[in-house]
């Protein structure tokens, strides 16, 4: 059915396609420039103001100072160990949890799933954390402090308890007939029936690990161990390139450093744009779940 | 209470390999969010990492009076909700006008492609979207060149305690924007196309079409979403404060939380002083919250729990 437009709702319409296409480009335009000053030429770059709308000198030598660099390159390494070890534990324990507490057979079920829905609104703060981790447990500068605390999610706890929940208890109990035990029934059954949402959870908590660096200011110290977001922020944020523009001349250094913040943060973000596109509906789905009030 | 323990002893039996299957989880929020509960004791006592937790003496509230008479207790408290004040005030209401124009964009393609450019900031990390406001706010950086541009003056923006505020919330809601917009988008895709029809048979205009049918579709979400917000108010994301201030900017940048982190772990190791500093802002929070949903509860039915 369609009605004839007035006036007043066609200047609305474009009004409103005019705000949009000023949203995209605010949203694009700072990571266009990054871009494009991560390619200028760094002196040509220190010279220049204002907006960039294309490279200006096109030179590609902050990208091998970025790429060659030391703590880059050990910084990828110990996040990759971060997010494909912390992210499968993280997995392990969320299903087994999710899966006990979607079993209405398990008496404990509501005061545990009470307990732990607590903690998402009262925590015994920082300090206290913080001494348990480094003091008690012992797990300071080892990668294991950025990972055991995290292990299991409350907020993706209860999406995917959620989800359990919606599989069908005659199936279930179809495959218990059978002789099938807890652990069966699970991996075999709720499990691959819940593919959709565990992906969803990958990827909440993969990116998590990959985006996280305030634990790793807490607990670790040895420069060998720092997660990529570590390193990132001494180049971004504390300034310091000096590591990667030691060659340089004193005057060139400046310029050189400026180039090269771009060019790390175009390295440090360009995997996560690059599977974005792929990403970007499970991340929908994700938050439309948890969108659903039980 | 016997009689209680029986029937679980009796459950456990029939069901033993669920029990041990949800033990590691258990045992997890036990030692990693209930130890660190029973760890903040130590706000009521001297604590010393040699005498340990039982070892320390006990000196009441001694900590809390500390803090409250201390110089900073108004700085912190004042910063604390202004800053979560400003995204309340300007970053809830953002996601929720955008998901409004975008629900009346005509052209299904162009919304899509506005929605797809929206998210990208989100994943984008903190370091490095907080990296480049840093790099964009210097004095010869991004902003300024615009600043200049229109007539300004350049200046290092955020060396100056009056523009942090602007800074941390106008950069949240670049980041965050599109995002947020994702479960109100499922709210109103939730609404039913029959009282739009039933409505336009009826002459309503656009507008009182948004006003009567799309606004109160999203209301509950609104208000659960509100009620959130306000429970974690004095928990503004500091670990963007920390990125973004420095020395310069206390006056409006320093918040509890990092004011927490200053003194207990980074600069020194008040741990004490600042377990009280972290339990009174964690108090606040869940009275807040409480309070929230009581209010909406009493004015509008819904709540959270």
């Amino acid at each position: 059915m369609t009605i004839k437009r007035t006036i007043g709702e066609k200047l609305f319409d474009s009004l409103n396609v005019l705000l949009m296409v000023l949203l995209i480009i605010i949203t694009l335009y700072p990571l266009w420039h990054v871009l494009n000053a991560s390619l200028s030429d760094s002196n040509r770059l220190m010279a220049h103001s204002g907006l960039l709308l294309l490279p200006d000198g096109f030179n590609l030598d902050s990208y091998k100072l970025v790429l060659s660099n030391p703590s880059i390159l050990s910084g990828y390494r110990n996040t990759l160990v971060i997010v494909v070890l912390g992210t499968a534990l993280n997995l392990l324990f969320t299903i087994l949890g999710a899966y006990t507490l979607s079993r209405k057979s398990f008496m404990l079920r509501n005061p545990i799933m009470l307990a732990i829905v607590f903690t998402m609104f009262f925590n015994g703060g920082i300090i206290p954390t913080y001494l348990l981790i480094n003091n008690t447990l012992h797990l300071g500068n080892n990668l294991l402090a950025l990972i055991v605390p995290g292990l299991v999610s409350s907020y993706n706890l209860i999406i995917m308890r959620t989800a359990f929940q919606g599989i069908s208890e005659s199936l279930l109990e179809s495959a218990r007939i059978d002789g099938a035990g807890e652990m069966r029934i699970l991996w075999r059954i709720v499990v691959p029936l819940s593919m959709p949402v565990i992906a969803v959870m990958i990827l909440f908590y993969g990116v998590g690990h990959w985006n996280s660096w305030f634990s790793a200011i807490l607990y670790i110290r040895d420069r060998d161990l720092y997660p990529l977001q570590l390193v990132l922020r001494e180049i971004l944020i504390q300034n310091s390139t000096d590591s990667m523009t030691t060659s340089a001349a004193m005057g060139d250094k400046e310029a050189i450093g400026e180039s090269v913040k771009y060019a790390t943060v175009i390295v440090a973000t360009l995997p996560i744009l690059f599977i974005y596109p792929f990403l970007q509906k499970y991340f929908v789905k994700g938050v439309m779940i948890g969108a659903i009030k039980e | 209470m016997t009689r209680k323990l029986s029937l679980v002893w009796l459950n456990y039996k029939q069901n033993k390999v669920i029990y041990w299957m949800a033990l590691p989880v258990v045992l997890y929020f036990l030692v990693f969010k209930y130890l660190p509960m029973y760890g903040a004791v130590i706000a009521f006592k001297e604590y010393t990492v040699g005498k340990g937790i039982w070892g320390s003496e006990w000196v009441g509230l001694q900590h809390f009076q500390d803090f409250f008479q201390s110089y900073y207790f108004w700085r912190v408290l004042k910063n604390t909700l202004i800053l979560s004040f400003y995204q309340l005030l300007f970053g809830f209401p953002a996601p929720i006008l955008l998901a409004l124009l975008l629900n009346e964009l005509r052209h299904e393609m162009f919304k899509r492609t506005v929605q797809t450019v929206s998210y990208i900031p989100h994943f984008i990390s903190l370091v490095v979207i907080c990296g480049m406001v840093v790099d964009f706010s210097s004095r010869d950086g991004l902003f300024n060149s615009i600043i200049t541009f229109f007539g300004g003056e350049s200046s290092a923006l955020l060396s100056e305690p009056g523009n942090f505020r602007t800074i941390y919330t106008a950069s949240s809601i670049w980041q965050e924007l599109g995002f947020s917009t994702i479960i109100y988008l499922a709210a109103l895709s939730g609404i039913n196309p029959e009282l739009y029809d039933a409505s336009m048979v009826d002459g309503a205009s656009r507008l009182r079409r948004v006003w009567h049918i799309t606004l109160p579709g999203i209301i509950p979400m609104i208000v659960i979403l509100l009620i959130l917000r306000i429970g974690g108010l004095m928990e503004i994301g500091f670990e963007k404060v920390i990125l973004l201030y420095n020395p310069n900017v206390y006056d409006t940048a320093d918040v509890i939380s990092t004011f927490v982190y200053r003194k207990g772990i980074s600069e020194s190791a008040e741990f004490s002083y600042t377990t009280a500093v972290g339990l009174f802002q964690s108090l606040v929070n869940f009275i807040l919250l409480i309070g929230a949903n009581r209010l909406s509860k009493a004015v509008s039915d819904n709540k959270l729990f």
